[in-house]
């Protein structure tokens, strides 16, 4: 029942998308804005009818309708319901349909908010986006249907994998997935600007702030991802260079430059043709990522694209990568930029170097990438280069971007003079050093973590300096108290200020990446009851085995003690999930979080009697600085695009507070 | 050629150059070799010393645990040739006998392969388990420490 009426939806839906876009088509021209009002109605249709699937689908899977197969895979009777309604995402096929459930809703926000603006952009930007739900809809219909049925029904269904029957599950993909999702409308108004003949600064303009959002919704669900990958995968880390995040730091990398070469852009009318390549590299990324990832191409070196998927993901790519790309070429006589890069000491030459570091640091993690495939492609080998190829790498190019975001936002436009790079650099500098040999002469040795705080130091000094002068200089020509000037600077150019509290923010994260990955240690050790094992000012002391009942699986435990130079700081309990019909166990992680440093814990193996365990111990110094870092991130872009009433009130609460 | 497009040239061939320069130097010295465990076998001479990833199936009944040094050792196979892993640590979780396995580490001249890495393979296909366990027959492996 479910099976006939979701497949007979997604056909529907498809069957009004492809409408919607040739009715797009037909509106642009002059005099025919009753297809253009019709296409609209159309788009809106789509989206109800995608929102109807998605909900046939979330009722199958919380009923545990095992007469699909999708719902078979992903869900079990036991599970909890939240995690049922999870399953929507839990594998390809419920995955590509809320994907397409997300571009749908952008596709009817964006007719929502300009059906009465731009007239000339606004029928190819509805074409273009409703162009990419066709692709997803006939994806679905072709080759992952998630309304697909199963025979025989099993009377149980596999369920989830156990490490995403968590709650981070509920939140991380929907970030990741808005975040890709987001940058279609940026891309969309590109393509629209090419095809209408208009590739001025005006789609820049409008698309600002959907491409900031799309960029932190993708920020998000990177660094989300980090912390739950840390916090329950028992590896100790955040990060592997694994193809799966590759896919997500790629369009991030390109995203962030689209970002701030569309300030020169719109500065100086120059970039236009990087601008339009950057926003299509960084949509094709996306779908690149998800083709990498998906098509089972890198997980067994040798099958190219097993099952359809990989395929038709290849040739959408080539499709996007083709139209895109011959827009530029058609349109490039109109594409020729107005300025000029007048000194190398500038604010402009600043950015064009941010864009080419990004640009080179996405390159080079693509090479990193798809390096087993080129080796065995050209010399018959399999070679894979693995995370100290990507440190060694994206190490340096960070560390130059750092320095960037210290200098990019302060020095002037056109050519900054020698009284302007004194006022703004001299001070932070000066301060940046004696900070990194104050650090020195503390004990940090490493040159990595010199320079990553040298960098630091300075971005976070200028950054300062910014907001102190320029609030105090506000203060005294207006006669505002100091934090009303403060809220005051913040809303009459939130898009610096946020700007500068992202990059604050970036600083911590990076700060929190270099110390924790040069200065964590680790041991393991077998212990019987009463032993402990030390490690750095901690020691473990195991107690006892234990193992626990609980409503989806058995739980065994170490109950440990904690102790910092030995004095107890509370119980430990690292552990073990078994799952029914799961044959292997999953970690579960216990750990003291500290801004300081974490002590973090796994029990890696037991002995069933409880006669030993086998912890081991991490100490990661500083970890906490990256997700805090990521907070300060989101915090930023809140301030660049909330809208002004917001603002405005926080402001008007300070002075209360004050008065 | 004017003087604006001499600066991007400049400028973009130091850029490249640095991009190679840093690739160059990650590729070389992190390239891991990944070999099956026949090819191992046969090539056993000439890989002293390099960086190589074997991936295989960890074969039944080979797999043992020695707590007290933290030892295990087990036999990859690919069904024609098996190596001898050793492996300094516990398993990782999804590591069992009959599951695929790819180890990370170097060729020892004694005779076995030093594994510093374990990357278990997980299948995200629905298979219905052979022998379904429950969460009663899990309860039985751990009656000894169960609490009531």
């Amino acid at each position: 029942m479910v099976s006939t009426l979701g497949g007979f939806v997604l056909f529907l839906a498809l069957g009004v998308t492809i409408y919607a876009a040739a009715a797009s088509v037909i509106g642009a021209r002059p005099g025919r804005e009753d297809w253009l009002a019709s296409s609209r109605n159309a788009i809106l249709v789509h989206f109800c009818l995608v929102t109807l699937a998605i909900f046939l689908l979330e009722y199958a899977l919380i009923t545990s309708d095992f007469s699909l197969r999708y719902v078979a895979n992903t869900s079990t009777r036991g599970s909890l319901t939240r995690y049922k309604i999870a399953g929507l995402w839990g594998s390809l096929e419920g995955s590509i349909l809320l994907w397409e459930w997300l571009q749908a809703l952008m596709g009817a926000l964006v007719v929502a908010r300009y059906h009465d603006k731009h007239r000339q952009l606004m029928p190819y930007v509805q074409a273009v986006l409703q162009g990419i739900s066709v692709f997803f809809l006939l994806l679905m219909a072709f080759a992952v249907n998630p309304f697909a049925r199963i025979f025989p029904i099993p009377p149980d269904g596999r369920g989830l994998n156990p490490l995403l029957e968590v709650t981070d599950m509920l939140v991380h993909p929907l970030l990741l997935y808005s975040g890709y999702v987001g940058f279609s409308v940026p891309f969309a108004f590109g393509l629209a600007a090419l095809i209408t003949g208009r590739p001025s600064e005006e789609w820049l303009t409008i698309t600002r702030r959907w491409t900031v959002v799309a960029w932190m919704f993708l920020t998000c669900g990177i660094f989300y991802g980090g912390w739950w990958s840390y916090r329950t995968l028992g590896w100790g880390g955040y990060w592997a260079w694994d193809p799966v995040e590759n896919a997500s730091f790629m369009p991030w990398l390109t995203g962030t430059a689209f970002i701030h070469s569309v300030m020169i852009q719109q500065r100086k009318r120059m970039l236009r043709i990087w601008n339009l390549v950057l926003v299509t590299l960084t949509f094709s990324l996306v779908i690149f990522g998800t083709f990498l990832t998906r098509s089972g191409i890198l997980g067994s070196v040798h099958a190219f694209a097993d099952g359809p998927v990989g395929v038709m993901f290849l040739a959408f790519l080539s499709v996007v990568l083709l139209f895109s790309f011959g827009l530029v070429a058609y349109r490039a006589d109109q594409l020729k930029g107005h300025g000029e890069l007048d000194s190398i000491v500038s604010r402009e030459s600043a950015f064009l170097l941010n864009n080419v570091i990004l640009v080179g640091i996405c390159f080079t993690v693509f090479l990193g990438t798809i390096f087993p495939l080129l080796s065995e492609a050209v010399r018959g080998t399999k070679i894979s280069v693995g995370t100290p190829y990507f440190n060694r790498v994206a190490g340096p190019l960070g560390m130059a971007l750092l320095l960037l975001m210290g200098v990019g936002p302060l020095i002037a436009w056109g050519r900054a003079s020698l009284n302007n790079l004194r006022r703004n650099f001299l001070k932070p500098s000066l301060l940046a050093v004696a900070g990194t040999i104050a650090l020195y002469f503390l004990g940090v040795h490493e040159e990595a973590v010199l320079a990553a705080f040298l960098f630091a130091f300075f971005v976070i000094a200028t950054v300062s300096f910014e907001f102190v002068v320029s609030t105090r200089t506000r203060a005294r020509s207006t006669g505002e108290r100091l934090l009303e000037a403060f809220f005051a600077l913040l809303l009459r150019s939130r898009r610096r200020y946020g700007g500068l509290i992202v990059h604050l923010g970036v600083v911590i994260a990076i700060i929190g990446i270099a110390v924790s990955s040069i200065y964590k240690v680790e041991r393991e050790a077998t212990l019987k009851p009463g032993e402990t094992l030390s490690i750095g000012h901690y020691t473990v002391r195991f107690d006892s085995l234990a193992a626990g009942e609980r409503p989806t699986h058995i739980l065994v435990w170490a109950n440990l003690m904690g102790l910092k130079d030995g004095k107890p700081i509370g119980e430990l309990t690292p552990g073990s999930r078994f799952y029914p019909n799961q044959q292997t166990p999953f970690a579960s992680v216990d750990a003291r979080y500290h801004w300081k440093e974490d002590l973090y814990v796994i029990l890696s193996a037991f002995e069933r009697d409880g006669s030993s365990a086998t912890i081991k111990v991490m100490i990661n110094p500083m970890i906490s600085w990256i997700w805090i870092g990521g907070g300060v991130i989101v915090l930023g872009v809140l301030v660049a695009v909330l809208p002004e009433r917001r603002l405005a009130l926080l402001s008007v609460r300070a002075r209360a507070q004050e008065a | 050629m004017s003087r604006p497009k001499m600066k991007y040239l400049v400028g973009g061939a130091i850029v490249i150059a640095a991009l190679a320069g840093l690739v160059y130097s990650g590729v070389k010295e992190s390239a891991v070799y990944f070999y099956t465990p026949s090819e191992l076998n046969q090539q056993k001479g000439t890989v002293a010393g390099k960086s190589l990833r074997i991936g295989g199936m960890v074969m039944d009944g080979t797999v043992k645990w020695d707590p007290q040094n933290l030892l295990l050792t087990f036999q990859l196979t690919d069904g024609q040739g098996a190596v001898l892993v050793r492996h300094k640590g516990a398993a990782p979780d999804l590591f069992k006998e009959g599951a695929g396995a790819v180890v990370e580490g170097t060729w020892s001249p004694d005779g076995y392969f030093r594994s510093s890495t374990i990357m278990a393979k997980h299948s995200e296909e629905y298979k219905p388990p052979v022998h379904p366990e429950t969460l009663e027959s899990k309860k039985e492996m751990f009656k000894s420490i169960l609490k009531k």
